[in-house]
Order: C-alpha cells, then sequence, then structure tokens
C-alpha cells in the first residue's frame, strides 16, 4: 500500500493537516472529564452556581470547537481520499492501456476491471479512514498509558503490557488474514467470470440445455466464496474478544495491585478510579485501532492486487522517429524477418521477406496458424522481431514513434469491435479531425451506407457497449470504414470480411480498388477469391514463406497455393 | 418499470422487506443472535458495576477488603470470559446469515439469468448485470453486517444505559432522555443527504465499470487506432466526476461522528450542570454524579455506531434495489401448459409465414414462407444484415415470432418444451464461445456424460485431435488466456462439440468461415457426414457450401426472394446470379 503513496502528491498538506485536526478533537475530548473534575471539587463543594454555569459554558464552548476541528478534519481526509481514488484509478487504467494484449489476457480481463473498480474503491476507503485514525487512537491509547504512569509506576506498567499484548494479538491476526482476504478476493474473481462467461456464451448454453449444470456450477463457485467468508470471518472475529479480554485481565491486575498500594497508603481511592477510567477509553481506541488494521489489512490486499498490475511493465520501448517516408523507398518491407512469441519453442515466422510499393496490393494466404495474423502485428510493432527488420516508408519500426508509425499503417483485425456512443464517434477513432463528408466517403466504400442509413440518425445513431445493436457483418463494416477514414499509407485487413457474404465481400474488394489506389493494401485471408487478384500473392505455411508471387505463377510453381485452390473452388474457377 | 420505482421511499422499504424475507427459514439463527446481542450488552454494561464494587472494598490505608475485592475481580474475570465468547458467537452466527444471504441472492440472480429472455441480455450491458450480482450482493453483505452486529448492540445498549440512569435518578436521566433526539434527528438529516451523493457514486462507479469493461475487451482496436491518450482522457472525465461524487458522499457522511459527538457533548454538559445544582441540593451524591457521567459517556457512543450503520445501510439498500430489480425482470415465458416434448424429430421443418422484428417498430422479416423436407439441406444466402441470423434466432426460439409460425414435425415450436426443442438442434455460431474449462469439457459441454474416447472421435472427425494433442496437457488443457486458441481452432472445437451431440437438425452460421483452408475441405467432408440425413440450415458465405445445398434461399426485404438449387438459380438469372457474379467480378 506504501508504493502507492505518489498518488498523494500536491495533498501533502492535507496529509499532515487531517490527522492533526483529528489530534486536536481528540484532545479537546481528553480535557473534558478534567473540567469536569473541577466543577465537582470546586462548585460542588463551595456550592459557586455562577462557577458551574461558567464551567458548563466552557463544556459548550469546546464541544462546539470540538465539532469544528472535526469537520475541517474529515473534510481534509475525504478530499485527500478522494483525489487518491481518482488519481491512482487513472494512472492504473493508462498503465492497463499500455499493456500488450498477452498481459491483459494473462491477468485477466474482468479480473483488470474488478481492480480498476473494486480495489481501488477499498483502497481509497482504507486511506480515509488511516488519516482519520492514524493519530488519533495511538494517541488516546497511549495518552491513556502515559497518563497512568503519572499517577502511578506499577499501574502504568500494568496498562502498557495489556496494551502491547492487546496491539500484539491484533498485528499477529492481520498477518494471518491478509492471505485470507486475497483468497476471497479471487473467489469472488472467479464468481465474475462466472456471470460473465454464462452471459457471453447464453446462445451455446441455452442451445446444449446446459442452464441446470451452470446453476449448480455457479453456486458451487459462489459456495466456496462464501465457506471462505465465513472461515475467515471466524478466525478475525476472534481479534475483538481477545483484545477486549486482555485490557481487562488488566483491569483486574489494576484493581488488584491497586488495592494493594492504597492499602499501604501508595495510592488513593480517587485516583483509582481514574485509572479505571482511562482503562477503559484506551479499550474504546484500542478496538477502533483494531478495526482500522483490518480495514487497512483488506485494503493492502486490495493495493497488492493493484501494484501488481503496475508491476507489469510494457515491453516496448517508443522509438523516436518523427520522420516522412523516404521517397522511392516500399510502403512496407519485410526483410528476412523472424519472428517468436515470448516463451514460445518455435518460430511463429522465419524469414519472411516482401517489399510493397506505394499503391501496389498484396495478399496473404495460409491455413490456421500460419503466421498471418502475426505478420499484421508485426507490421505495426504490437511485438518487436526476433530477426530480420520491418520497414514503412523506408524507416524500420522500431525506430519511428508509435504515433508516426500507426498514422502510417492501420489494421482492420477480424474480431469485430465497436465501442458505446455514436457511429461518427466510432469512424472518428479512425481520425479525430474528419470531416462529415470524408466520413460518409469511408462509409460508402466500406459498403456500410446501407447500415448507417437503416440506424435512426445516420452518423449520430447510438452504438451501444461492443456494438452490440449490430450484426456481426455490420459491425465489420464499420470497423474497415473507420479504418478508411484513417486513410492510412498501408492498409492491413486481416479476414477484415469474414463476416460479410460474398457479394458484399465482392463489393468491398472492388470499392476499395478504386477508392485507394494510393494505399498500399495488404489482405490477409484464407478465401483464395480475397487475394486473386493481388498484385503479389504471399503463401505462408506453419510460419515459413513457401510462396510468392501473382495467382498464375503460384498455380504452376506453389504446390500449397494451388492445394488451397482446389480445395475452394471448381476447377473451371481455378483457371478462370 | 423497476428502474423506475428506484426513487420512491415506498421501494425502501419494499427492499428492507425483502432482504428480511431472504431470513424467513433462519429463525434459530436470528433467536440466538438476539440472545447473544443480549448477553453481550448486559455483560459489557455490567463490567463498569463490577469494577465500582471492587473500587468500594478498596476504601484507604489498612481498610482494604481483600476477601471482597477477590470475589469481585473472580467476577469480573468470569463475566469477562463470558462476554467474549458471546462476542465472539455472535460474530460467527451473524457471518454466517450474512453470507448466507449473499450466497442466496447470487444464486437467485444467477438462476434467473437463466430464465431471462435473451432479448433482454442482448439490449443490456454484460458489466452492469455482473456487478449486480458481483459487486451489489458484496455491498448487501457489508450492510448486513452492520445491520446485525453494531445496530441491535447500538440500540440495545442505549436502552439498557436508559434503564440503568432512570434507576440513579429519574429527574437528571430525563433531561438525557429528552437531549436524545437532537442526536437522532441530526444523523437523519444527514443521512438523507449523503444518501444522495452515495447513490451518485454508485451510479458513476456503474458507469466506469461498464467503460473499462469495453476497453479493456477493446484493446486491440485501442492499440491499433493509438487512441490510448484519447479513450485514457474520457476515462479521467467519468474518474474525476466520480472523485468528487465520491469525495461528497464521503464528506457528508463522516460529519455525522462529529455532529452526534457534538449532541453527545451538549448532553455531558447538560448532565453536568444540571447535574451539579441537583448535587448541590443534595438530590444526588458525588459518587452518584460521576456514575451518571461515565453512564452518559457509554450512553453516547452507540449513537455514533448507530449512525454510521444509517449511511452503511443506505449504500446497501441502493445495491439491493438494484439486484431485486434484476430479479424482477419478468423470465423468458415457460412452456406452454401441456406443452410437447419433441422426441426424435423427423426434421420437417415450417416456416409459415414468419414475420418478427427485434423492435416491433422496425421488422426484419416480413413474410418468410419455407418448407422443408426432413433430409433437406437448406442454405441461406443474401446481403448482411437481411436477417439471416434473426431466422436462427427464431428456429432457435431464442426469439418469438411477431406474426405466423414456425414449425417443427408439424408442431409449432411455442408449443414444445424449449429444452426438447433445442435438443433437436445442432448448432455452430459465427461468434465461436469457448469458456475458460479444458477442452474436454469444452467439446462435451452437449453431452457431458461423454467418455473420453467419444470425445476424441468426435474431435477427429472435426479434425481438431492433432491440434488438441499438441497443446500441453492435451484434453486436459485448461482454455484461458494462456492457452489461448486461434480462431480457426476454436471453431474447430465449437465443430467438435455437434459432432459429439449427434443431433437430428444443425445450424451452421457462417460456421465454416474461420476454418484454414487446407483443413476446410476434409471438415466439410466431415459436416457433409454429419447432414447426412439431417436437416441443416447453412447460412453459408462460401460458394462450395452453397454448392451442394438441396435447396439455396437468398433472403431480401424481409422474405425468401428466390429459392432453388444452385443451377436452377444460375439459370433463372435473377438476384442468386447477380450475387453469384459479384464473387468472380474482376476487381480491376
Amino acid at each position: 500500500m506504501f508504493k502507492l503513496r505518489r498518488y498523494l502528491a500536491g495533498h501533502y498538506a492535507e496529509c499532515v493537516l487531517a490527522p492533526l485536526f483529528k489530534m486536536l478533537e481528540a484532545l479537546l475530548q481528553l480535557l473534558v472529564p478534567l473540567v469536569m473534575a473541577q466543577v465537582i471539587d470546586v462548585g460542588i463543594a463551595t456550592r459557586d452556581a455562577g462557577y458551574v454555569l461558567a464551567h458548563g459554558a466552557l463544556l459548550v464552548g469546546m464541544g462546539v470547537l470540538a465539532w469544528v476541528v472535526a469537520v475541517t478534519a474529515q473534510f481534509f481526509c475525504s478530499r485527500l481520499a478522494a483525489a487518491f481514488g481518482t488519481a491512482m484509478r487513472d494512472d492504473l487504467f493508462r498503465h492497463v492501456l499500455s499493456l500488450s494484449r498477452e498481459d491483459v489476457e494473462r491477468l485477466g480481463r474482468a479480473s483488470l476491471v474488478t481492480r480498476l473498480t473494486n480495489d481501488s474503491q477499498q483502497v481509497q476507503d482504507g486511506l480515509n479512514m488511516f488519516f482519520r485514525l492514524i493519530l488519533r487512537s495511538p494517541f488516546v491509547t497511549f495518552g491513556t498509558v502515559i497518563a497512568a504512569f503519572i499517577v502511578d509506576g506499577v499501574e502504568g506498567a500494568v496498562l502498557l503490557v495489556a496494551v502491547l499484548v492487546a496491539g500484539a494479538l491484533v498485528l499477529g491476526f492481520m498477518r494471518v488474514t491478509a492471505s485470507r482476504y486475497r483468497d476471497i478476493q479471487r473467489g469472488l474473481d472467479e464468481v465474475q467470470l462466472g456471470v460473465s462467461e454464462n452471459l457471453e456464451g447464453v446462445r451455446v448454453l441455452r442451445a446444449f440445455r446446459r442452464e441446470d449444470a451452470e446453476r449448480a456450477a455457479f453456486a458451487q463457485t459462489a459456495r466456496t466464496v462464501r465457506d471462505r467468508q465465513v472461515t475467515t470471518g471466524d478466525i478475525s472475529a476472534l481479534v475483538n474478544p481477545l483484545t477486549y479480554v486482555t485490557v481487562n485481565c488488566g483491569l483486574v491486575a489494576l484493581l488488584w495491585f491497586g488495592g494493594a498500594q492504597v492499602n499501604v497508603g501508595g495510592l488513593t481511592q480517587g485516583q483509582l478510579v481514574a485509572l479505571v477510567s482511562y482503562v477503559s477509553q484506551a479499550l474504546v481506541e484500542l478496538l477502533k485501532l483494531t478495526n482500522l488494521i483490518v480495514l487497512l489489512a483488506k485494503a493492502s490486499a486490495c493495493a497488492k492486487r493493484i501494484n501488481e498490475v503496475f508491476e507489469t511493465e510494457p515491453t516496448l520501448a517508443d522509438g523516436t522517429l518523427d520522420a516522412a517516408p523516404e521517397q522511392g523507398a516500399p510502403a512496407l518491407a519485410f526483410d528476412d524477418v523472424s519472428f517468436s512469441y515470448p516463451g514460445a519453442a518455435g518460430d511463429a515466422l522465419s524469414h519472411v521477406s516482401f517489399a510493397l510499393a506505394p499503391g501496389a496490393t498484396l495478399g496473404v494466404i495460409g491455413g490456421t496458424g500460419s503466421g498471418k495474423s502475426t505478420l499484421a502485428s508485426l507490421a505495426l510493432r504490437f511485438y518487436d522481431v526476433t530477426g530480420g527488420e520491418v520497414k514503412v516508408g523506408g524507416h524500420d519500426v522500431r525506430d519511428l514513434t508509435r504515433h508516426t508509425l500507426r498514422r502510417q499503417v492501420s489494421l482492420v483485425e477480424q474480431g469485430a469491435t465497436l465501442f458505446s456512443g455514436t457511429i461518427a464517434s466510432n469512424l472518428r477513432w479512425g481520425d479525430p479531425h474528419a470531416s462529415e463528408k470524408d466520413l460518409e466517403a469511408a462509409v460508402a466504400t466500406a459498403q456500410a451506407t446501407g447500415v448507417v442509413a437503416g440506424k435512426e440518425g445516420g452518423l449520430d445513431a447510438q452504438v451501444e457497449q461492443f456494438g452490440r445493436n449490430f450484426s456481426g457483418g455490420q459491425r465489420q463494416r464499420l470497423t474497415i470504414a473507420r479504418t478508411l477514414a484513417r486513410r492510412p499509407r498501408v492498409l492491413i485487413l486481416d479476414d477484415a470480411s469474414s463476416a460479410l457474404d460474398f457479394a458484399t465481400d465482392a463489393a468491398l474488394r472492388r470499392a476499395i480498388a478504386r477508392d485507394c489506389a494510393d494505399m498500399a493494401v495488404v489482405t490477409i485471408s484464407q478465401r483464395v477469391t480475397a487475394v486473386r487478384h493481388a498484385d503479389q500473392i504471399l503463401v505462408l505455411d506453419g510460419g515459413q514463406q513457401v510462396g510468392l508471387g501473382t495467382h498464375e505463377e503460384l498455380l504452376a510453381g506453389c504446390p500449397v497455393y494451388r492445394e488451397i485452390c482446389e480445395s475452394q473452388l471448381t476447377a473451371e474457377e481455378v483457371e478462370r | 418499470m423497476s428502474e423506475k420505482n428506484l426513487r420512491s421511499g415506498s421501494a425502501t422499504s419494499e427492499t428492507v422487506r425483502r432482504v428480511l424475507a431472504l431470513f424467513s427459514d433462519r429463525r434459530g439463527s436470528l433467536v440466538s443472535a438476539a440472545v447473544l446481542t443480549v448477553a453481550v450488552v448486559v455483560g459489557t454494561l455490567a463490567l463498569p458495576v463490577l469494577s465500582g464494587r471492587a473500587v468500594d472494598c478498596v476504601v484507604g490505608v489498612g481498610q482494604v477488603d481483600f476477601v471482597g475485592l477477590g470475589r469481585s475481580l473472580a467476577w469480573i474475570a468470569l463475566t469477562l470470559g463470558a462476554t467474549a465468547v458471546c462476542q465472539w458467537a455472535l460474530t460467527a452466527v451473524t457471518n454466517r446469515l450474512a453470507f448466507g444471504a449473499a450466497l442466496t441472492l447470487r444464486g437467485r440472480a444467477f438462476d434467473h439469468l437463466q430464465e431471462l429472455p435473451l432479448s433482454y441480455i442482448d439490449s443490456h450491458g454484460h458489466g452492469d448485470l455482473a456487478a449486480r450480482i458481483v459487486t451489489d450482493a458484496d455491498m448487501l453483505t457489508n450492510g448486513l453486517l452492520m445491520a446485525f452486529q453494531q445496530l441491535p448492540v447500538g440500540v440495545l445498549t442505549i436502552v439498557v444505559t436508559l434503564v440503568f440512569m432512570f434507576a440513579l435518578n429519574p429527574a437528571i436521566a430525563a433531561v438525557v432522555a429528552l437531549l436524545t433526539p437532537i442526536s437522532i434527528f441530526t444523523a437523519r438529516f444527514i443521512a438523507t443527504h449523503s444518501a444522495k451523493h452515495f447513490s451518485g457514486q454508485t451510479r458513476l462507479r456503474g458507469e466506469l465499470t461498464a467503460y473499462v469493461e469495453e476497453m479493456v475487451g477493446g484493446i486491440s482496436a485501442i492499440e491499433t487506432f493509438d487512441m490510448a491518450d484519447a479513450v485514457h482522457e474520457r476515462f479521467a472525465r467519468t474518474d474525476a466526476a466520480l472523485g468528487e461524487e465520491s469525495f461528497k458522499a464521503v464528506f457528508f457522511s463522516s460529519l455525522v461522528n462529529p455532529t452526534t459527538r457534538f449532541a453527545n457533548a451538549l448532553v455531558y454538559a447538560a448532565i453536568g450542570i444540571f447535574g451539579a445544582f441537583v448535587a448541590m441540593g443534595g438530590g444526588i451524591t458525588v459518587g452518584g454524579l460521576s456514575a451518571f457521567l461515565g453512564y452518559a459517556d457509554q450512553y453516547a457512543k452507540p449513537f455514533n455506531d448507530i449512525s454510521g450503520v444509517a449511511t452503511e445501510l443506505q449504500n446497501s439498500v441502493a445495491c439491493a434495489r438494484r439486484l431485486f430489480a434484476l430479479l424482477d425482470v419478468p423470465p423468458e415465458e415457460p412452456d406452454a401448459p401441456g406443452a410437447v416434448v419433441l422426441a426424435e424429430p423427423r426434421g420437417e421443418v415450417d416456416l409459415d409465414h414468419v414475420a418478427f422484428g427485434y423492435d416491433p417498430r422496425r421488422p426484419v422479416l416480413t413474410d418468410v414462407d419455407l418448407r422443408v423436407r426432413p433430409g433437406m439441406r437448406v442454405a441461406l444466402v443474401g446481403e448482411t444484415g437481411c436477417g439471416k441470423t434473426t431466422l436462427i434466432n427464431l428456429i432457435m426460439r431464442f426469439y418469438d415470432v411477431d406474426g405466423g409460425a414456425v414449425r417443427v414435425d408439424g408442431h409449432d415450436v411455442r408449443d414444445l418444451t424449449r429444452a426438447s426443442l433445442r435438443a433437436g438442434w445442432g448448432m455452430v455460431l459465427q461468434d465461436t464461445w469457448v469458456r475458460r474449462a479444458t477442452v474436454r469439457e469444452n467439446v462435451s459441454m452437449g453431452r457431458p456424460d461423454a467418455t473420453l474416447e467419444e470425445v476424441r472421435a468426435a474431435c477427429r472427425e472435426a479434425y481438431a485431435d492433432d491440434f488438441i494433442m499438441r497443446l500441453p496437457q492435451g484434453y486436459d488443457t485448461v482454455l484461458d488466456g494462456s492457452a489461448s486458441l486461434s480462431a480457426g481452432q476454436r471453431q474447430l472445437l465449437c465443430i467438435a462439440r455437434v459432432m459429439l451431440a449427434r443431433p437430428a437438425m444443425l445450424i451452421l452460421d457462417e460456421a465454416t468461415s474461420n476454418i484454414d483452408t487446407r483443413t476446410e475441405l476434409l471438415v466439410q467432408r466431415a459436416l457433409a457426414r454429419l447432414m447426412e440425413g439431417r436437416t441443416s440450415f447453412v447460412v453459408a458465405h462460401r460458394l462450395s457450401t452453397v454448392r451442394d445445398a438441396d435447396v439455396i434461399c437468398v433472403v431480401a426485404d424481409g422474405r425468401i426472394a428466390e429459392s432453388g438449387t444452385h443451377d436452377e438459380l444460375l439459370a433463372a438469372g435473377g438476384r442468386y446470379k447477380r450475387i453469384y457474379e459479384a464473387q468472380f467480378a474482376p476487381t480491376e
């Protein structure tokens, strides 16, 4: 939790003032019995009505002051905690955005969401309580111990031992329960995953009539969480009674030794009464401290989960070059490129070379796992090559800034993601400054004019979360339009029309050839029809480059390509 | 409907009533909690009396009654032990009640999800639905714990202390009792004010959660478009609003403690001054007065706890309400009474002038009329968005038709049990769905009792066995982030699922679009074998699929515009011919 202190920057004054004001309030509270003692010892003894009233007024005045001080402290605390929470969430989200897809999957999407929302809230709440009680509770606890020492050394020692033992108990329990709270949190992540999966797979699950099995599985997950909560609850429920017993054992010892002291004249009865009241005050504050520590333990478990995200470093360093493409250089070139995923045994791509001139087209074809999508990832530098060089406009992609590179090279992936907002706001992901006309042109090329026209409000039609109110094919065309609106120099379509029927697909290809003549277009597909008219076709098989040439050249010289063609087209169509 | 009720006050008591109803079968636990609460309070309040007695045994030098002191201390020790045990037991019992209630509600909500119509699930944020089951249930637990633990102990402490005080001196006790409402009213006043901000905080947190979920889901698009800054900026805006609302909620609610403490200070001063005058008149001893002040202190503390609980409870009630709102969504219309079980269907499917629209004002299908004989292979083609997928939703009865009827073996699907209807169909959808579970569990979803040999056989037929055997733990590999499959491999798994289930009828929705072209030929052969003798609907984008169909239906303008075989339709020179030719027209 301490690691997150950086989010307090700029609020150091509140960090000091808030606990200080809380302490001030405690001090005022501790003084009240003393004033009352004066009323009893002086006012009542001398039957001085004026004295009593004046001290009554003093008590009320102290009450008012304590209120003002306390409200100020609460103001500082809540502002501090809110500012901390906001800044931390902000930074955490920024960090999540910088992670690679693999890291996001490894940490778990659902879990990342929980960490950003639930965990950060708990840390914020913990911090709020921390600042409220950190000075106040120890101050009152040890204040009473010191007061006891002033009255009598032995009695002070008794109280000190009681408080220390109780404190040690609390800390011991905290250690035991901290890992259990993490287990509970992990269990809740499972519950979250259970619900999300169930919602996502609702059609398949219902088609297979798995409702009852789902119910049973979820009940099991939820029960596990409940069981963990109950067990952990049983353990941490020991803390309060044990502290209570410890401190009051101190009271028993205090009364016994105190009795002996009074018997020999070392102590008066009145002093003993005062000591008794200190014990109960110490207990109350110690219990508060206990609760604070339990809350902090929970918060620190959450803080750990948050730090885990922060400790996942984005791996790629940004380049520094912000240069225009070199004259005459290929728009995109792979020069003997090899790549293997971190931790993977074999290469996902090995020794791939091609050069794509501005305005030229390249088709990439190959089976599942042949490395087609990896090729796209390398062109956009989602990963760094492990051998060779990827060049865009004559520059190594590792030298270019991410911004420069991704302005020039853009990708449409198969999983079409839209975001909640409007159609226009989604299209402007491609180019934030695009005019309505630009957007309409991009929509027309992407064969999505009908999609836009069919929705109420046209470009301003609402898009729901994940674009749920659009069909797969509609989403796919809009994501293509989004990329076209960017007008990149290199356009990569990675199985981007998988959800389109072949008529629309063909119309799309014609429109791109017509409207995007200045773009170098890479079409990655498993369909021969999607790549056969490209200037060059790259054939991949298990990460190896097994062919590069035109349709006719490959038919004649590349057995893998020929095999693919024959699986998809009739003999007559292959030749056509 | 239920969303609207959220605001009104009567909804609060209704929500509380429904929460309480969760404990109707836990009377035993409630009674023991009540008994333990009394024991804890009496034990705690008896302690000052007992230590007072001990002090009475210690009067002065040479005047200490060690026997009496010893006896008093023994009593204290006994009380302490008993109170501590009761305290622990109280927490243990109430923990079980609260966590149990969360479990019950989670279970109910999840069970309810299984019965909700797809129209609801399709049109609501999954993140929001999940948050209700996960976060809101958790918040409710916190509230319940407070309601079971702090609240009754606090209230009882006040009552018992009042009784003790009236026993000591009725006049002074009356002053205390009269001042009590100040504390209560200020606490209530503040609670109602902070409630507004708490629900604002909950709402904004929901908004933020939904946004985060969407962005984490679309992280690849963010990467591609280098949009991290813009996405972050939008997040920061909501985050800042949440921070502001959270600050207000916390600040206003944290006014309760100082304010009740202030009220306490007033009570204390009142007792002090009034008591001093009574004492001057001889109405009470100094010792009695100091006992009073001690009790005033005891009596004041629970007010803090209770008002703290009040704000916390507000928050929990808001969460419970969201959870109940989900439970109140009407479930899918149950199977008709006397619904027929479709046993061993022949596979005769009849679309009788079917009309449907997700939004009734915008029909997707207006008049789809088609008769399919058992064993026929139907290919559905048409422009994207023409309603092919919708047709599948209707055939599987994920949605009900607005007009006309879907019949299987002559039965209107609305007269069949959903379970038996869906058991008749096998389905491979465009969006492949693989859950976090082992490969074997994923494949055997349609037949959980299948042996490993049967699973492997199905996977071999679907040409999935090869890549599965290459996974780290073969069929026992858990599919999640670290062992993710390519889209094509996922598709193969989904086909294997249907292979294993061997249904009477098939629905293939663009099923082959992701498959490795080289193995596709083999998969198509396997599918052809599967489709043998089975009625099949194929939403196809590939010519090879269409060519082998018994009948091709071109869906357009909400109806079947053309139907016939590949050759017939080509010869007819209509829409289908245009589509076919568009596919092979030169792109230059």
